[in-house]
């Protein structure tokens, strides 16, 4: 009898609840919330506001602990894995939800929708994000996935009255619907072929190379499918505009955030940990879609007029990147560059996420008093009227196209890197083609710095500044140029994540 | 903090500093904090002339800090023979540019300084830089503050010419980010810039590096045909930005074909030296005709400078001593000479509105001061001898004869059609009689005109008359640069 054998630690069936403590205590202070606010009177809202940004807090604080402890572990009968890199995760959609929240207090009280229920529905967000972070079984995957989701669609739809925003919810709703079958079909493909929904028997399963090819593929297709929805890539990324454009700023802001980590966090366990045995076959159409995003996303931004729609198109090109080097793992059945590819990929996308958050905050901050500005030209003459909002958003439009010192600029200068240490000539093809690209989005940014900078003001009453938010901002321009040229720390956490993720 | 950390980082603080608290309220106080910023940031680059040592090979004032850990990223500059008189150069510039501004620019004063200060350090920065990302960050941080000063206090087609500016040094940059990268994979890992110089490559892989490398420099320097952007951008471009893009930012292009293009693929270099001599002797001859023809006196400026920078790239490239010595010195009198002739335009144009040649006629008369710098200017600019024009034009003709004796005949030409085109609209609008009332009008330069030109020429003077310091300094390098582009890098 063979008395060494030693249970895979992926394969234990324990409960081990620790593991799970910042979701339950998320999902206790989303109920408390919830409840709390049927008590509160105040219409500014106030203690459920605080209490919301205190909750998200402490979750974060916890996903940080168990960051720095830095072990791997399983809980849930092995339904869940925590790692660094979902901590990582959680923990960096737990700031941007927290961001977005104290950005999005002051639009949404002259709004009409300053209710409990933006609250409570936040933190099921972040919980379904969470959820995700961590999940090792493709059902987790998909209940994480349709908690944030179904969370979202409500909050699009939250100024029920307003044309529009119904629209955007109901498009939303059908086309995340429809991806959602999309990802469930594929799982159920992969669960016929392999027999298991546990990722890592999964991935083990591929390994040993007898089984149906044929489904798998199958099934890598429809997978590969939802994914790209919900990353926003072409040519699944027909929702992006028309949402970001139709829900209320402060709900895009909720879209455009916090969510990238969660479609980063589930195509990384998806495919990487679960399938990487079959990355040739996905990678191919992850080049597809990045191309298409690339060229989709530039090219049309520059038609747009509205500031919300450019962002939503310029959204799709930097996802272009993103699966970009998601797609730079495996070259020629060589894993040697996966750990580089995959956490140039994630600082990409916390870079991202980081500059997104101050736009959309700085377009609420302007759209407060009185006007909406949502169109481009609603900024002109910014510079004259408020130098220093005009100044932050410089600093975010040029990280956005990818000029140094910004972040954008080192978080391409990665993938760029990525992509070229392959040596493959097809990868630094698509390297000089991505460069192309950025190029034309350049032309768009600048557009807007231009109308800021050089058009005369359309209106010249001082911008009216809201100490806190305007601090905010000033905070998130100043991490976003400063990150770029201290970005050494991130870059290494990113590294270390990825390569604990790969190593288990 | 060394010399060089100060030579970047002071103009930034001061220019950081002005954005701050530059309202047009308090312009007086901006243009005080302004010139201080600017006066200092010069004087910490004196040190590095007495410092610098003429017999030592290699980079000198070195500092090396390890920045990104992640990509073996470092802090680390550096000044040779090659890049050390750009320093200063740059730091003088911006004093003139300063002062130059003072009465003109009224509006958004504290915007208008700080962008130039900035500009300054960034500047300074792309020269003192040995590391590929840290020399990228500079080259393209350059662009933000030029764009915003185009665009914001420029001439009626500013917008345009911003974009244009803008979009089309981007292009050739970002080709340049993905040759730097791969020689980051190339050399196992690494950024330094001297390390790349000894890695060995197959010559297709050097032809694809310096094909990449050309298409930043050819653009910046620029050098016909892409050289589209640059008149429109300096007619646009109010004086100051005029003056900084024709006498520095010009010269991060030639910059970069020494520092990276001749030494990192030097097969490639010899192997493509004929379409770069081809091109240049296209930019000196035919861009001088083009000058001929313009009634737009910064249009013929711009011109002009093209085809002076075509001298410099066919300077490099002809591979002996005297054309590439010859060429720098021609990169830093050219740095004068353009300068105060963009200046003697803004003079004219801070008193009349129009550039025009046609519009003058007979400013001697009336301002006679003035016509003298003019004069003086404008005979350096054709290259008279005793002036700064001289001694580049010079040298260089002497080396491209020495290569080739046609190529010399064809560089020589340069004589004549700068002589041409610069006397000829020094004709028309400083002398025969006054052309118009408001020429008859015309005020004489005051005190503060004549301090920033009298500076300029000054420094034309005494490069033309004594320029040993400056070719003493570079020869060491210059040797250096042509022994490694020597030496094939093929395995």
């Amino acid at each position: 009898m063979n008395t060494d054998y030693v249970v895979p630690a992926a394969y234990q069936v324990v409960m081990n609840w620790p593991v799970i403590f910042p979701e339950l205590f998320l999902l206790v202070a989303a109920c408390t919330v919830m409840l709390v606010d049927l008590f509160v009177t105040d219409p500014q809202r106030r203690p459920t506001f605080w209490l919301t940004q205190a909750s998200i807090g402490v979750f974060a604080l916890m996903q940080l602990a168990y960051h720095d402890n830095g072990v791997t572990a399983y809980g849930m009968q092995g339904m869940v894995v925590v790692d660094p890199m979902g901590h990582l995760l959680a923990f960096f959609a737990a700031v941007s939800v927290m961001m977005t929240l104290a950005y999005a207090r002051p639009t949404l009280g002259s709004r009409e929708m300053l209710k409990g229920e933006f609250f409570t529905l936040s933190l099921f967000v972040l919980l379904g994000i969470s959820v995700m972070c961590s999940a090792n079984n493709f059902l987790v995957v998909y209940l994480g996935l349709e908690l944030m989701s179904l969370s979202l669609y409500a909050l699009v739809a939250l100024r029920r009255d307003h044309a529009i925003s119904t629209e955007a919810a109901m498009k939303f709703f059908v086309l995340g619907a429809l991806a959602s079958g999309f990802l469930l079909y594929g799982l159920s493909m992969m669960y016929g072929a392999t027999g298991s929904l546990a990722i890592p028997r999964v991935f083990d399963s591929i390994a040993t190379g007898n089984i149906n090819k044929e489904v798998l593929v199958f099934g890598v297709v429809f997978v590969v499918a939802g994914l790209a929805f919900k990353l926003g890539a072409v040519p699944f990324h027909m929702w992006v505009p028309d949402v970001y454009q139709g829900a209320p700023t402060a709900v895009t802001l909720l879209i455009a955030g916090a969510p990238k980590f969660a479609a980063f966090a589930i195509t990384i366990r998806l495919l990487v940990e679960g399938m990487l045995g079959l990355a040739v076959d996905w990678q191919q159409m992850l080049i597809v879609l990045a191309v298409g995003s690339l060229a989709l996303g530039n090219i049309a931004a520059i038609a747009q007029s509205n500031l919300k729609r450019m962002l939503a198109y310029s959204t799709i090109a930097q996802m272009g990147f993103i699966v970009l080097a998601l797609s730079a793992g495996v070259v020629s059945g060589n894993t040697l560059s996966a750990g580089n590819a995959y956490s140039s990929a994630m600082f990409y996308m916390l870079s991202y996420v980081l500059t997104t958050l101050g736009v959309f905050g700085l377009i609420m901050f302007l759209s407060r008093q009185g006007f909406e500005s949502e169109e481009i030209s609603d900024l002109a003459g910014l510079s004259q009227r408020a130098p220093w909002v005009a100044g932050v958003m410089t600093v975010f439009m040029l990280s956005l196209a990818g000029l140094p010192p910004m972040v954008g600029f080192f978080a391409k200068l990665s993938v760029l890197q990525a992509l070229v240490s392959t040596n493959a000539t097809l990868y630094i093809v698509l390297a000089v083609a991505a460069v192309l690209f950025s190029l034309i989005g350049a032309f768009y940014y600048l557009r807007v710095v231009k109308v800021m900078w050089f058009d005369p003001p359309v209106q010249t009453a001082p911008v009216q500044q809201t100490q806190g938010v305007a601090v905010l901002l000033a905070f998130n321009g100043a991490a976003v140029l400063l990150l770029g040229p201290f970005s050494g720390g991130l870059m290494a956490l990113c590294r270390d994540a990825i390569v604990r993720a790969l190593a288990t | 903090m060394g010399l060089l950390s100060a030579a970047i980082w002071l103009p930034i603080a001061f220019g950081a500093v002005l954005l701050a608290i530059g309202r047009d309220h308090n312009a007086g106080v901006v243009r005080a904090v302004a010139l201080i910023g600017a006066v200092a940031s010069f004087l910490v680059t004196l040190p590095l002339i007495t410092g610098f040592s003429n017999t030592t090979v290699g980079m000198q004032f070195v500092e090396k800090l390890p920045w990104i850990d992640r990509f073996n990223v470092h802090y680390h500059l550096g000044l040779d023979g090659l890049s050390l008189w750009f320093v200063p150069l740059t730091a003088f510039i911006t004093i003139i540019v300063v002062v130059a501004a003072w009465e003109v620019i009224t509006e958004r004063v504290g915007q208008y300084m700080g962008a130039f200060l900035i500009l300054s350090g960034l500047l300074v920065g792309v020269f003192c830089a040995l590391d590929g990302v840290l020399f990228y960050v500079f080259f393209e941080a350059t662009l933000i503050p030029m764009y915003i000063i185009i665009g914001v206090w420029g001439g009626p087609r500013r917008v345009y010419a911003a974009f244009k500016f803008f979009l089309y040094t981007l292009l050739g940059s970002l080709l340049m980010l993905v040759a730097l990268v791969y020689l980051y994979f190339k050399s196992g890992g690494s950024f330094d810039i001297l390390a790349w110089h000894k890695i060995p490559l197959p010559l297709g892989t050097q032809a694809l590096l310096f094909l990449a490398f050309f298409a930043a420099f050819a653009v910046k320097v620029p050098m016909w045909p892409v050289h589209t952007w640059l008149p429109d951008a300096h007619v646009e471009a109010p004086t100051g930005g005029s003056v900084v893009l024709a006498a520095i930012m010009l010269k991060l292009g030639a910059y970069g074909f020494l520092r990276f293009s001749l030494p990192i693929a030097p097969d490639a270099a010899r192997e493509y030296a004929w379409l770069v001599i081809a091109l240049s002797l296209v930019a000196v001859i035919y861009i001088g005709l083009v000058a001929l023809v313009q009634s737009d006196m910064k249009k013929l400026v711009a011109y002009s400078s093209i085809a002076h920078m075509g001298f410099v790239t066919l300077g490099f490239f002809i591979f002996n001593e005297l054309g590439v010595a010859g060429a720098i010195v021609q990169m830093i009198s050219h740095g004068f000479v353009s300068g105060a002739m963009f200046l003697c335009i803004g003079v004219l144009y801070d008193r009349m509105h129009s550039r025009e040649i046609s519009s003058y006629g007979g400013v001697a008369n009336t301002m006679p001061r003035f016509a003298a710098f003019a004069l003086f200017f404008a005979m350096a600019n054709c290259g008279l001898p005793g002036t700064a024009g001289f001694v580049g034009e010079w040298m260089v003709i002497l080396g491209a004869v020495q290569f080739n004796f046609w190529v010399g005949a064809l560089a020589s030409t340069t004589l004549v059609l700068g002589a041409g085109y610069t006397l000829w609209m020094v004709k028309r609008v400083y002398f025969g009689d006054v052309a118009n009332d408001q020429v008859r009008a015309l005020k004489d330069i005051g005190g503060r005109e004549f301090l920033m030109l009298a500076l300029l020429a000054g420094a034309v003077l005494w490069m033309g008359l004594y320029p040993k310091p400056i070719t003493d300094s570079m020869h060491l390098s210059v040797v250096e640069l042509l022994k490694h582009v020597a030496i094939s890098k093929l395995q």
